[in-house]
């Protein structure tokens, strides 16, 4: 049943959509590649808005945390990073574009580039035929709506988001915490944490402001995954948060933080795969299925589970956004 | 046009869009930036199909698979994006090319 679709909404929607597509053309086109990243945080955050519209409100909360508070800090850091290497060259890819300018006309200084002309073609194509099928498709399914709708009573929570990642469909968000894992390996095995500068003097009115806000993110995380089981939010989106306020306290460069030894923080690092696949295997002794809650504890495993997940995440995500293993190294 | 067709065109421009710079566009970070272009396409698809479809409750489903690809895509980001620095921090180089760029020659001359 498609719903009906008065005028307001669908010039809001043609507006909406119309400010992406020209954000992400302009992401990719502009010569300046920090102009591009902060294209990309305001991209995220229409994304937000466009999730709002399609009634997925967590998903919006997700990627308003995910994708412009923590994505664009990342791609920010990156930059900053290879910018100390090569000082003075803030529209570093400047050059770069200088060929790719004349694109149309091809890289090989104004010749028709016949590879470049290909590609255009075969992507148009590929879109084209994308578009057709999409339009094609048979949309009025079911779906599987109904379906969660009838068994969540069994599940332990209310929100239905809630009830399919961490019930029906636990595996998926198993693996996921587990992938989470697995990059902040990858990030620590490359490299140590680069320290940061002593002489970087950091604003009184930031670091009071850090202060007051990082108590309040903490608490807004745990209320998001709290209320998870009822209405919007969950582990993701109180990790994110959480992730948020260590990023905040990375930034405003706390000398207290490189004093942290690094045994604690691994130990809440694994915290999150370490309960879930504790319990995980739990009910396969028990009940001879992995991840198949008793129905009485259900809701109260799933709290459990997503605490130390979102404890977890938001580590992993503060761990991420430092770029490299602790310098007090276990193994000396 | 309905809604779910609007959206769903929209996320296929934007993979589009994100494949033509991967390919074309030659500094990392920028190829990184497409790729979450990319992949913020493929979830729109997904969300948009989903939309409207059943009567009253929202699909949740596709919203927890995209919940999951959220974080996936952010794993791989960070990942990816520490591997450029580490690529520029051994070769000095700022864009990916196969055959010797002039910043190359530049350092060995």
């Amino acid at each position: 049943m498609v719903p009906p679709m008065n005028i307001m909404l669908a010039g809001f929607d043609i507006i909406l959509i119309a400010s992406l597509l020209w954000l992400a053309w302009n992401i990719l086109a502009t010569d300046d590649i920090f102009k591009a990243v902060v294209l990309f945080i305001s991209f995220s955050l229409l994304m937000a808005l466009c999730w709002v519209r399609l009634h997925a409100p967590d998903v919006a909360m997700a990627e308003a945390a995910i994708g412009a508070g923590l994505t664009g800090p990342l791609f920010l850091a990156a930059l900053r990073r290879m910018k100390r290497i090569h000082k003075s060259e803030r529209r570093m890819d400047l050059e770069e574009k200088r060929p790719d300018q004349q694109q149309t006309a091809g890289p090989a200084s104004g010749r028709f580039n016949p590879v470049l002309l290909m590609l255009i073609l075969l992507l148009a194509c590929l879109t084209g035929l994308l578009a057709v099928v999409s339009g094609i498709l048979p949309v009025q399914t079911e779906g599987l709506g109904n379906l969660v709708a009838d068994h969540l009573p069994r599940s332990g929570v209310t929100s239905p988001v809630t009830a399919v990642l961490l019930n029906f469909r636990g595996y998926d968000t198993l693996l996921e915490i587990m992938v989470l894992l697995v990059a902040v390996i990858g990030v620590w095995s490359l490299n140590p944490a680069p320290m940061p500068r002593q002489t970087m003097d950091t604003s009184p009115v930031q670091v009071s402001l850090v202060r007051l806000l990082a108590p309040v993110m903490t608490l807004v995380a745990f209320y998001l995954v709290w209320q998870g089981a009822a209405r919007v939010g969950g582990a993701f989106q109180g990790g994110a948060v959480l992730g948020g306020a260590g990023v905040l306290l990375l930034v405003t460069n706390f000398t207290w933080l490189h004093a942290i030894p690094s045994r604690p923080l691994r130990l809440g690092l694994t915290l999150g795969p370490t309960v879930f696949l504790g319990i995980a295997v739990w009910c396969m002794i028990s009940n001879g299925t992995l991840l198949a809650y008793p129905e009485s504890s259900a809701g109260s495993l799933i709290l459990v589970i997503e605490t130390a997940c979102a404890l977890s995440i938001g580590i992993s995500l503060t761990a991420l956004f430092a770029g490299g293993r602790p310098n007090d190294s276990l193994s000396e | 046009m309905n809604t779910n067709l609007l959206y769903d065109l929209a996320g296929i421009l934007l993979v589009a869009f994100g494949l033509f710079a991967l390919i074309v566009c030659a500094h990392p970070l920028r190829k990184i930036l497409a790729v979450n272009i990319m992949s913020t396409g493929v979830f729109l698809v997904f969300i948009a199909t989903a939309y409207g479809t059943g009567m009253e409750a929202v699909d949740p489903v596709p919203q927890a698979m995209v919940l999951t690809g959220i974080i996936v895509s952010l794993s791989i980001t960070a990942l990816a994006l520490i591997l450029a620095c580490r690529i520029q921090e051994t070769t000095n180089l700022f864009r990916l090319r196969s055959e010797k760029s002039e910043d190359q020659r530049a350092i060995e001359s």
